[in-house]
This record gives C-alpha cells, structure tokens and sequence, in this order.
C-alpha cells in the first residue's frame, strides 16, 4: 500500500491527516492503553467506594499507644498490619506490606529490562527478564496469600464483637479488628487487585512460553512483550494507589 | 499497524489476482463468527431488532393493566402462565419486573448495543477508508459477549422467581436482599451476570472503535473532515470506555451484598421487625456508582443518533451541515458535561441542597450544546432542497424529539422543581422522549438511510412513510399525555392507581395512552416487513441512492471483505460539499480531488491548493 511508505517520511503537518498513526503507536498498544484507561476507571471506583464508607465510620480518637480494637471504629491500618512470617508476637507494623511492594516495584523494573531486550531483538534477555517478572508476580501473590491468612486467621486475643461475643480473625462479614466494612473492603479490593496480577503473571507466562519457543523472533518484532509491560506497570501503578488507602493513611 | 495494512493489501490483491484459488469462508467463518466488521454490524442490528421486539411487547403487556386495570388477560396465560392471577391480573409483583425488564432491555440491549454497536461497527471503517475494525477478533468477540449476555437475560424470564424486578436501576437494598421480594432471587443474580457480560462486550467494541478511529484513517481523513457520524460514534466509544467499568465495579459490590455476606450498600435494614446484621453501608453510594455510569449512559444512547441525524439531514437537505465545527464541539461539550452531572438523578436521595445547586448548575448548562445541535439543524433544513426520503423524516421526527423532550429536561435538572416532579410520569415522559424516542428514531433513520449499503438493496419508501406517521404521530400520542399525568403526580413503576380518589380522573387519559402505545407498536411490524422482505427481494440499489458525499458510497454494491477492491480512495475534502456553487452536481464525494473541480474551488482552497505547488486551470482542467 503506497500509504504505508508516507508513514516514515512523517512531518508533524501532516501527522493528524489519515494514512498513518499519529499518536506514534499501533493499535494494539493504543487498545491496551485504552484498556488500562477504563480499568483505572473501575479502580477509582472501588476506591472511592471505599473512601466514602470509610469516613462514615467514626475514627479512633486518642494517641495510637492507646489503641485497642473495636467495632466502634474504625482501626489504624498499622495495628492491624504488623506481622511478619516467623518473627510471631514481634510488632513490625507495615513491614510485610512494605517487602511486598518492594518485590512488586522489583518485578516492574525487571520488565522494563524485558522490553529493553525485546527491542533489541535480544531473545535470551527477554527470556530471563521476563522470568524474574513472573518470578516477582508470583512472589508478589503468595505474600498476599500469607497476608490474607495471617488476616483470616486472626490474633489469639481476638476481637469483641457488639453483642459481647468475642472472635479470631476477619471473614467478608466479621471481623474482629473493627467495622465488619474494614474486611469486606480489605477483601474485595485487593482481591481485585491481586486477581489483576494473577492474570498478569499469566500473560506474562504465555509472552515468555512465546519468546522462549522463538515464536515472537519469527514474527520480527516484541511488541508484545511492550503491551503485557503496559499492563503490568498498571497493575504495579494500581498498588500503590491500594497500599496507600488501606496501610498508610 | 502498518504492517496490517500491508498485510491486508496484499491479502486483497492476491483476492483479485487468484479468486478461484481464495480459501472460501465457510458459513459459519462467514456468518456465525465472523470478524467482517459489516457481519458483525449485521448481527448487532437483527440482535437489537428482537430485542426491542421483546422489550416493547413488554411494555405493551404493561400498559394494557394501566389502561385497563379491570381487563381480564386470561388469554395471555398461554405466555404469562402463573403471572396472570386467578382473577384474570398481571401479578403485581411482575408488573415490576415488566417495567424493570423493558427498562433494561431498551437502554442496554436496544439503544446501547443494537444502536452502537451496529452504526459503529458498520460505518466507522467503511467513512473513515478503513479495511476492518483495528482488530477483527476483538470485534468478533465484541459482539459475541453481548449475545451470551442476552442469552442470559432471556433465561431470567423463564424462572420460577421472575427476572429481575427493581428497575432499571436496581438500587440496593431493594436489590439486594433476596427477601425482599421474588424478583431480588435469582433474577438479579441474573441479570448482574449478564451486565457483566454486557460491560465487558462494550468495552471491547469500545476500544476498537476509538482505535480504529485514530489509527486506520485513509490518507487525507484528518479529524476535520471526519463525517459526524464518526464524531459522535467515537466520543460514545469514549464515554463507554470511561463509564461502564465504573458500573462494573458497583455490580461486583452489589454481588458480594448479595451472595457474600458483605455490607457495602447495606446499614440497618429490618425484614419483619428483624434486624439484619449488615451494618455500615449506604445504598446512597451504590446511587452514586450507578449514576456515574447511568448518566452518560443516555449520551451513549443519543449520541450516535444525533450523529447519524447530521448526515442525513445534511445530504438529504443537499445542503452542508450548518456549523460543522460547532456540532463537533457541542459533541464534545456534551461528551464532558455527561460526566459531571450525575447527581441529578439524586436530588432528593438526601443529598446536600449546596450540593444539588452545584449539579443543577452543570446540568443546565448542557442545554447550550444540545440547543447548538437543535438550532443547527433547522438551519440546515433552511431553505435546503429538502428530498423526504423514509430516513430524512426518521431525522426531522428526532429533532422533533429532540427538542421537545429536551425542554422538560430544563424542569427536571432545576434541584427544587424536582422535588415535585422526581420519580412521577413526567420524568418518563421526559427520557422517553428526549432519550427513548429521539434515538429510536436515528436508529430508523441509520436502518433506512444504509439499508442499501448494508443489504444492496432498496428499502420500499411508501411503507417506510406510513412506518414513520403512524410511529411519530404515536410516539406523541403516547408521551405527551404522560406529562400531565405525571404534573398530576403519578409516580413511575406503580401497578396501580384505582386505589387513589386523586387519580381517577385520569382513568381514561390512561386508557387512551395504552390505546396509542398499541397502534404505535403495531406499526412497527410493517417495519419489520418492510427490512426483512427487501433483505431478499428488495430493489437492487444504485451505487450512491441519496447522492452522498461519503466514503461508503465508493464501495461495491455489497462490498466484499476488505470494502474496497482496489485501492483504498484518498480523501482530498471535507464530507459536506453539497450544492457548492459553481459545481456542476448537487454533491462532490470526499475522494475527488480539488484539482477536478476548479470550477467550484473556493478561495482558501485555491491558495491550499498553492501551496502544494499546484496549479490548476479552469480551461484545461475538468472532470475527466
């Protein structure tokens, strides 16, 4: 098509006048940006949902070292986060949540590295990069699987409830650390979020299964290896908004 | 992208060179799980025509117990079956569901799915010079996500707890709590599932149309010389994009309220002097999700019919559309207004009246890009050489619409007189004019106006003009009465008003309103004879039947996969070059170039035409 042969000789004149990509990007990228556009959408969503419950909730009023659960409050998400795998009874508020976050920052430069490879056509860095990026989302997913059952389970004093029962631990309607609304939230929101991993580690996998087979050198380009990097960065982005509404203010 | 073209290209070419050696689709490549954009376009349509087939029978069944509270409907048991009581009465119970099920199915499956979905699909590559949708796949896809959906509504018909019953709008707790009423069962289990299934088709179709839009154009289609149709299918797509997840999110909260012991919408309800354990959650937040989509959800819905009107109006007015940037930027206005205004659905949900002035202000000011669109339209009508073919009546009758739904709306956004008119047949009146009719009627204006594009042949005007007297005139018949009965303060969704001394004067207004419904629906079947009898035996049509400016009418009869057989026509001017002086037809196509027709080039395209160093004479130039 004579078209195509414009494309290279671009002015920026002629940059909105048809026949080529004037935001400089092919559709499947500009489809994965659109994409990412409207989930950022059901995540604001979710999160103002989120800050509008949580407001309506009345606040602990006094000093932190006074802090003890309630259902009449809601908690400060530093009390309520401080355990750490086989340091039990050691108070190490945010801790955890911190390591995970870090491997998931990790795992977003690991993939900047893959798309590094991928455009110069480096078949072996694309492979190990982005193994280290499944490698980080999986590592990412099972902290979150200690982190929710650690939550679950909950601590041996438990937790009062208003009708004087007490209670270990947080289910979607229960919860022994305050509002029944903490959990609910805590559950669904990250769920949302780690289920987005999830399926971004398995797209992850199949564009490494595809590098790995050679399927994506044949086609000439690792583009691909480009919108699963979007994706990802998303995801990693989508955290940072979640860890700072639910762990740190 | 490029590389598609080419691909693309040459794929087309080794069409031409080699057809008997072409791999033939096969039926169901061809017609089942087709990722033609024109198949897909065809699906959506007949898809939407039986669904608005279902949804208006059921607001037929409805209306005959508001006209007729004392009629005995025996003889629809053989459809209702235990929905009709023992005394001969719709159950009031499905009455809820009947209003709930043609709320839902008009404005999701007829207006939303059936109206973009089949515009879109259809005109955006065929207008912008494109070969298909971005990705076929995802098109496919597209539409395929909304007939499982479909499917899924359909089943919520057929169980034993009726489908879903508290409105189209499905606030919770009402939706919420199975024990709240039948059609809070499983129904609503169902129809979520199916919104779902919903959302993820629009996205899909939503993020093809804009990419395709912005990436696929033909050399020469900027922006400015996109036809309307484009703009407004593309800021739908937009809107789409940015609402719908947002619904998303909602219903996901509303299913684990629902199935998963969660309170988010939920704070101390008591069923039977019983107190249910859900505490901390306010249904005012599940009005504000809902809302935040609900409301440009209506643009969705109008938007590509105004879209569709502006083509229309312009070629059969052979005249340029009045204000061609003005509309793009009213589209535009109404694009973003559409996002901050929500909350006047809510006036009287206890929202802050501080706030409600806010919401009422930005409300109203939608009434200035709307009357941009309405007046430019009776400017281009203006003293135009107006041909009333069936799709130009379609279009005049929804800026009839348009406008005279419109002005209640100004009523309705004012946060005080809502007080009195919210949730009364005004505001039925009101959307279903302004929204329900006015696209309906750009739907029929598409349907009429690309019937030859989409089939190869000619739709019969004679019946399309008793189609469009009986429906107009029956629209008004319907709708207009309901404004009185609403100022009169009927509410909206009740099954009954004979109870009320208050209301028994409007027994027979009722009744007369049913009485057009009626007819009103009936006329749609010669509609429905009309497109399914010219499908196959239609007329065969002429290459350009309305004498447009558009791409699409540079296609083959039918055109084939990839649209265009040779190369894809440059464009070299904007779409609305009807009757331009000195021309020696009434329309110039987008793809002749200026160097043809110098005798109606006007001065600032003389000197565009300088500064590409080209120099054209009248004498030795000419059409060849």
């Amino acid at each position: 098509m004579s078209s195509t042969a414009v494309v290279a000789s671009d002015s920026d004149k002629d940059l909105w006048m048809g026949g080529n990509e004037p935001l400089k990007a092919s559709y499947g990228k500009l489809m994965m940006w659109f994409f990412l556009l409207s989930d950022a959408f059901s995540f604001s969503g979710l999160l103002i949902a989120y800050g509008m419950i949580r407001f309506s909730h009345p606040a602990f009023q006094g000093s932190p070292d006074e802090f003890v659960f309630s259902q009449e409050y809601w908690p400060i998400p530093e009390k309520v986060f401080e355990a750490v795998p086989f340091l039990h009874g050691v108070s190490l508020p945010l801790v955890f949540v911190g390591i995970m976050t870090f491997v998931l920052i990790l795992s977003s430069v690991t993939m900047v590295l893959a798309v590094e490879a991928g455009q110069r056509m480096d078949r072996k860095g694309v492979e190990k990069w982005m193994l280290w990026t499944i490698l980080g989302g999986l590592a990412f997913l099972g902290c979150q699987a200690w982190e929710w059952t650690h939550f679950i389970v909950g601590t041996e004093q438990g937790g009062r409830m208003l009708d004087g029962t007490f209670i270990h631990g947080a289910s979607l309607s229960q919860n022994q650390y305050g509002p029944p609304n903490f959990a609910a939230l805590f559950f669904f929101i990250t769920g949302f979020h780690g289920f987005h991993v999830f399926s971004g580690v398995c797209l992850n996998f199949l564009i490494f299964y595809q590098a790995t087979v050679g399927k994506l050198e044949k086609v000439g380009h690792y583009e691909m290896v480009e919108k699963v990097g979007l994706y990802w960065h998303f995801v990693d982005l989508v955290w940072v908004f979640v860890f700072t509404f639910f762990y740190l203010v | 992208m490029s590389t598609t073209a080419v691909h693309t290209n040459e794929h087309i070419g080794h069409d031409d060179a080699h057809d008997h050696e072409h791999h033939e689709l096969n039926f169901v490549e061809k017609y089942i799980f087709s990722t033609d954009h024109k198949t897909i376009a065809k699906q959506f349509l007949i898809t939407g025509i039986i669904w608005a087939l279902i949804g208006g029978g059921l607001s037929i069944i409805f209306r005959l117990q508001l006209g007729f509270p004392d009629m005995n409907l025996e003889w629809l048991r053989p459809i209702l079956g235990k929905w009709i009581t023992s005394t001969g009465q719709i159950d009031s119970e499905f009455y809820l569901a009947l209003v709930t099920m043609h709320g839902t199915i008009m404005v999701f499956f007829v207006l939303t799915a059936g109206l973009s979905g089949t515009f879109s699909n259809f005109l955006i590559p065929l207008q912008i010079g494109a070969r298909d949708m971005a990705s076929g796949f995802l098109n496919m896809l597209s539409y395929w996500f909304f007939f499982v959906s479909g499917v899924v509504m359909f089943i919520s018909f057929f169980i034993e707890t009726g489908p879903a019953s508290a409105g189209w709008t499905v606030y919770p707790p009402l939706s919420a709590l199975p024990t709240a009423m039948q059609g809070s069962g499983l129904g609503m289990t169902l129809w979520l599932v199916a919104m779902v299934f919903f959302i993820v088709s629009s996205l899909l179709g939503g993020i093809n149309y804009v990419t395709t839009v912005i990436n696929l154009r033909t050399q020469g289609m900027s922006f400015f010389r996109l036809p309307l149709t484009i703009w407004a299918f593309f800021l739908t797509a937009v809107i789409g994009i940015l609402s719908f997840p947002v619904l998303f999110s909602a219903a996901l909260l509303l299913v684990f309220d629902r199935s998963f012991g969660t309170s988010f919408y939920l704070s101390d309800i008591y069923i039977g002097g019983e107190a249910l354990p859900n505490v901390g959650g306010s249904p005012i937040l599940y009005q504000h999700l809902f809302w935040f989509l609900g409301h440009p959800e209506v643009y969705i819905v109008i938007l590509p019919a105004l879209g569709i009107t502006s083509e229309v109006i312009a070629t059969n007015s052979r005249k340029p559309i009045f204000g061609y940037k003005a509309m793009i930027l009213s589209l535009l206005g109404i694009t973003i207004l559409s996002f901050v205004v929500w909350a006047h659905h809510m006036f009287v949900s206890g929202l802050s009246p501080f706030l409600g002035s806010i919401f009422m202000f930005l409300t109203l000011i939608i009434a200035v890009p709307s009357a941009v669109k309405a007046f430019n339209y009776l400017t281009t009508l203006w003293r135009g050489n107006i041909i009333f073919t069936p799709a130009m009546l379609f279009s005049i009758g929804l800026v009839s619409f348009f406008i005279s739904g419109g002005l209640t709306g100004i009523f309705l956004g004012n946060s005080a007189v809502d007080i009195n008119l919210h949730d009364t047949y005004f505001v039925v009146a009101h959307f279903h004019l302004v929204m329900g009719s006015a696209s309906f009627f750009g739907m029929m204006a598409g349907i009429y106006h690309w019937f030859p594009k989409m089939f190869g042949r000619m739709m019969n005007d004679k019946l399309g003009y008793i189609h469009f007297w009986l429906t107009f005139v029956g629209v008004y018949l319907v709708f207009f009465p309901l404004h009185y009965i609403g100022m009169a303060g009927f509410p909206r969704r009740y099954y009954s008003f004979t109870n009320f001394d208050a209301f028994q004067d409007f027994t027979d207004l009722n009744t007369f309103v049913s009485v057009a419904a009626i007819i009103t629906f009936s006329a749609q079947f010669i509609f429905l004879f009309n497109f399914f009898y010219n499908i196959f035996r239609g007329r065969k049509a002429p290459a350009n039947p309305w004498g447009s400016n558009t791409l699409e009418w540079t296609t083959p009869r039918v055109p084939g996969h990839g649209n265009w057989e040779g190369d894809i026509p440059k464009v070299y001017r904007w779409p609305y070059d009807y009757s331009k002086p000195g021309a020696p037809e009434d329309f110039i196509p987008q793809h002749i170039p200026l160097t043809e027709t110098p005798e109606s080039n006007l001065p600032h395209e003389v000197e565009q035409l300088k500064e590409e160093g080209i120099e054209v004479k009248a004498a030795n130039a000419g059409k060849s």
